[in-house]
């Protein structure tokens, strides 16, 4: 029954978090641009044609009346019109956010495996040369911005040895292969910036279960050296550092931004900074309320995966 | 392969130092003694003397940087430190197990615990259709109640003292030939340790297994190890049968430890404790002679030029001290007499009283008291002692007073006749002055970053309103009361030892010349000369400013020793209170009976040890609290009635149906 308590309470303030983070957007819409219609025909129209347009727009209602109409249309899935494209935002949205995913998809399948087995690897090898080595590569890693490691990448391996394409939107109808082609190198700046936090926190919980009391009985017991890693210290080193992973997923939606701008490709970051730089409120508001949605799903799920582990959590309570 | 005849551990010579910053740091030096089959051995002596080295090193668990650098042990005969991995594996498998302090650790936090348990079988060799109910009937041999039960529940979802259970379980799983305790109660409360330790008593009886037992308890060892040995910067000081080292020790060191401890009888108003002087040497390179020379009262020149032997001193016993005859006669280090009391007013008021508080947590339709209906009052330069296992609600009360929680709405507390603010961010500056507490670990409690100066300063700036050269003066004046050398001041806490910090916490709590200090086992994390040395600075600080303590501790000793009167609480209930040597003395209620009995020494258990563990407070019993484990229940009147807490002469007041003549009494126990 806590268990399912604590679910309800988790899903209410993510549904809270989200509330607030619209009421903001919205806002932040509404106040900065003053006059859509004059920001949308620009100084020279006659200000009859903008009242016109404001009117059609449905912005010279009260600010609450176009909050409600606004939230409940997102509710249904309606996101409203693009002020830029004069179409409906909702596919430019779904469309985008599908090619984000699967950038951050493998940014993901490449650097939590190999950036836990770094951490692993440098905790098992503590204070050696490996460790060193693992943690100085992922320190350095972690301080380069990506639009740095981004240009350096492009400038090797496109232009100069022209190993990767210069953009990352593959060809249309390309296959499986083709696309991840075509995705690896921009996944590799949120690679080296993911990394070494991965690995760092990896490492930490490694260090603290290979020197806990319960790690010294199990090999006091008389259990192999594989047996006290594999049974013992993983579990529960490795805990912490899932809601690690969940966390970066905000930092990773900062990432994209930059990435998917300097490679080209059209994904939820570029289509909020381009409608940002082209006063395009609805899709804006809506992108940003839709990487609200995906953030607090992240760090919900997170959550859930962190107390299915942890029997501390689960159930609580003490006999 | 092993040698059924041979001493289940015999260590010879050993020399063992750890690598620090590039230089060896010598932690144990030419250590040698001899367990004998089904022998019990007590490895005695405080913080930073090697003991624990010594059980990693048996164990061959030496962290990275530990090095055995001269030196044997043998367990049952074989060679342990030229192992290789697999017959390594298998003595810890067979022949070596081992329980050390803290339980809740000792376990894998995210793992059941009977698999936990089956585990050991399985390394044993066990088919697997059998693990689990061998598991099972192991707990039921450590006396767990519903074993079944307790297999499927993971760790933290047990009580410390049933966890040190399913640990003693894994250790005794495979009857090894030696077992080793690392400070195996220290961790728990004085009711739980009884219970502990008589089990170990009775299982190694049943078993016959050799054990090392390492503890800083003096009174614990006495009772389990039949030979004992006292090591003190890595060597082995004095040995022999325990009774008779403890009961005439010949080294002066064992001397020293044994004069600190608060001997029951023994009372602030009668006499100082006497310490032992200086530190343990920094490092033990440049050490020719005794290593105790720097300490020792008894010290000549011989005693720096040449290292003592461990000379025979009479049968079995040895003492590494050129002048072992005259140990007992060891000078006092410091003076017997207390300080006069010089602030002998006649007080009209109490300091604090605190009139029907309770404290009741979770919700209107499940509360859950954790402290109901307490009245108290501390007088003018008074220590009120509270007693009581974990869970009785002796923190509560210390936070009540203290307005860090608010205590439930119709108790009232007074500071010297005027009515308290519930919470502390509501009280006056005058107020918050006069109420300090000391806590139980002074790095808690102490800003790390900060120097001692801007610690002790701050409240002096804060709350006494000091500046400039009278900060300076008043800082002066205080770091002379506590005793506290001025070099220390633009230090950090980190650069201190556990005795000087707690020096400075006290020393910040009088910063604004409080009128009563919350001392919250201000001594349990100290070793005991150390913990003589605080409590004489208590008793003199009281002498010299009039001030009243509140002292929590579990240690009744310390307790009986600094306490004026003393509050026994249980389940949240006051079921005592009355003079320190009324309730120690007796008649006294079965709950203070049975804790008694639980922390003296030599006493073997009996019908008054206390039956399994404390009430949750969400389910308290009916009737009379105490009535599930109180050993001279009356019968079905203390289940369905509770009684009122009556005074019973002068002002000592019982909560019990009994009467007077049928309360048990400290001279009328064996
Ligand atoms: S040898 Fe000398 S210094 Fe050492 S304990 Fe004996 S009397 Fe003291
Ligand atoms: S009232 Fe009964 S159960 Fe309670 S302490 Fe007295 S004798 Fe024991």
């Amino acid at each position: 029954m806590r268990l399912y308590r604590a679910i309800l309470y988790r899903l209410m303030l993510a549904v809270i978090t989200l509330w607030l983070l619209s009421v903001i957007v919205f806002a932040g819409c509404q106040i900065l641009p003053g006059d859509v219609g004059r920001a949308i025909l620009g100084p020279f129209a006659d200000a009859r044609s903008v009242a016109a347009l404001n009117h059609q727009l449905g912005v010279d209602r009260p600010l609450l009346v176009q909050y409600w109409s606004w939230i409940t249309g997102m509710l249904h899935g309606n996101m409203g019109q693009s002020y830029t494209y004069r179409a409906p935002v909702a596919p430019f949205i779904g469309h985008a956010l599908l090619n984000s995913l699967k950038l951050a998809g493998i940014a993901f399948v490449l650097v939590v495996p190999l950036g836990i087995l770094g951490g692993v690897v440098a905790a098992l090898r503590v204070n050696t040369w490996v460790d060193r080595t693992i943690v100085i590569a992922g320190l350095s890693a972690t301080v380069v911005p990506e639009f740095v490691s981004g240009i350096v990448f492009i400038m090797v391996f496109s232009i100069w040895l022209r190993i990767f394409p210069l953009t990352a939107t593959p060809p249309s109808h390309a296959g499986f292969f083709t696309t991840i082609y075509y995705l690896l190198m921009p996944s590799i700046p949120l690679f080296m910036i993911l990394f070494g936090y991965i690995a760092r926190m990896a490492r930490a919980g490694m260090i603290e279960a290979l020197t806990s009391d319960y790690t010294r009985t199990a090999v006091l017991k008389g259990l192999t050296y594989r047996q006290v890693i594999w049974r013992h210290v993983l579990r529960n080193a490795l805990l912490p550092t899932i809601t690690v992973i969940a966390t970066q997923t905000g930092y990773l939606i900062g990432g994209l931004v930059v990435v998917e701008t300097l490679f080209n490709y059209h994904g939820i970051g570029s289509l909020i900074f381009a409608a940002a730089k082209a006063k395009d409120f609805p899709m804006l508001a809506a992108g940003i309320l839709v990487i609200g949605v995906v953030y607090v799903g992240a760090n919900l799920i997170a959550d859930l995966l962190y107390s299915a582990l942890n029997p501390r959590i689960s159930f609580g309570g003490r006999e | 392969m092993q040698d059924a005849t041979a001493a289940a551990l015999e260590v010879r010579d050993l020399d063992i130092a750890y690598r620090v910053r590039g230089r060896d740091r010598q932690v144990i030096r030419g250590l040698s003694f001899r367990i004998g089959r089904g022998e019990t051995f007590g490895l005695v002596g405080e913080s930073g003397c090697g003991k624990s080295t010594v059980a990693l090193a048996v164990t061959r668990y030496l962290p990275n940087n530990g090095r055995v650098r001269a030196g044997g042990i043998r367990i049952a005969g074989e060679d342990a430190l030229a192992m290789d991995a697999a017959a390594l594996r298998r003595l810890r498998t067979r022949s070596i197990s081992m329980v050390y302090q803290d339980p809740g650790r000792a376990l894998n936090p995210s793992i059941r615990v009977g698999q936990q348990v089956a585990e050991v079988f399985e390394i044993a060799g066990v088919p697997a259709s059998e693990r689990m109910d061998r598991a099972e009937a192991m707990l039921e041999r450590v006396r767990i109640v519903d074993a079944g039960r307790v297999m499927s529940r993971y760790p933290h979802q047990l009580s410390g003292g049933m966890l040190q259970r399913v640990v003693i379980a894994m250790a005794l799983a495979v009857d090894p030939t030696l077992l080793i305790l690392d400070e195996p109660t220290t961790a728990l409360d004085a009711t739980v340790e009884a219970e502990v330790l008589d089990l170990i008593e009775t299982l190694r009886a049943e078993m016959g297994s050799s054990v090392l037992f390492i503890g800083h308890n003096l009174a614990v060892i006495s009772r389990m190890c039949a030979r004992v040995g006292v090591l003190y910067a890595g060597t082995l000081v004095e040995e022999g049968p325990t009774r008779d080292v403890f009961a005439g020790p010949r080294h002066p060191y064992t001397v020293g430890l044994l004069r600190c401890l608060p001997q029951a009888g023994l009372s602030k108003h009668k006499t100082r404790l006497d310490t032992i002087p200086g530190f343990l040497p920094t490092s033990l390179a440049g050490i020719r002679g005794c290593v105790f020379a720097e300490r020792c009262g008894l010290a000549q020149d011989i005693c720096r030029a040449e290292e003592p032997p461990l000379i025979p001193v009479s049968e079995g016993r040895l003492s590494r001290c050129h002048f072992h005859e005259q140990a007992p006669d060891l000078p006092r280090s410091t003076p017997p007499a207390p300080l006069a009391n010089r602030q002998k007013t006649q007080a009209f008021r109490p300091v604090v009283r605190a009139a029907g508080i309770g404290k009741t947590f979770g919700s209107p339709t499940a509360p859950i008291y954790a402290l109901r209906d307490i009245s108290i009052e501390i007088w003018p330069g008074e220590t009120l002692g509270l007693v009581g296992e974990s869970g009785s609600g002796k923190t509560t009360l210390a936070k009540l007073l203290l307005g860090l929680t608010a205590p439930d709405p119709d108790g009232v507390i007074e500071l010297n006749g005027q009515k308290l603010a519930p919470v502390a961010t509501k009280r006056q500056p005058a107020e918050l002055e006069a109420l300090q507490i000391v806590f139980q670990n002074p790095d808690a409690a102490l800003n790390r970053s900060q120097t001692i100066r801007r610690i002790i300063s701050r409240p002096m700036r804060k709350l006494g309103g000091y500046r400039g050269g009278k900060l300076a003066t008043k800082l002066t004046e205080l770091m002379s009361h506590i005793r506290l050398a001025e070099r220390y001041l633009p230090m950090r806490p980190r650069q201190l030892s556990g005795g000087l910090k707690q020096r400075v916490a006290i020393a910040r709590a009088f910063a604004g010349d409080p009128r009563i200090v919350v001392c919250d086992e201000p001594t349990s994390a100290l070793d005991v000369s150390v913990q003589a040395a605080i409590l004489n600075l208590l008793a003199d600080l009281q002498a010299e400013q009039g001030v009243s303590y509140l002292f929590v501790s579990h240690d009744l000793r310390v307790v009986r020793y600094i306490s004026d009167r003393i509050a026994v609480l249980y389940l949240g209930r006051l079921m005592e209170i009355g003079p320190a040597e009324a309730v120690f003395l007796g008649p006294h209620h079965p709950y203070t009976e049975s804790l008694m009995a639980a922390s003296a020494s030599e006493e073997a258990g009996g019908s008054l040890r206390l039956k399994g563990e404390i009430p949750s407070a969400m389910r308290p019993p009916s009737g009379c609290v105490f009535h599930t484990r109180c050993p001279r229940k009356i019968g079905a009147i203390c289940e369905e009635q509770e009684p009122a807490l009556i005074q019973r002469e002068g002002d000592h007041a019982i909560r019990c149906h009994l009467e007077r003549d049928q309360l048990g009494r400290a001279d009328a126990r064996p």
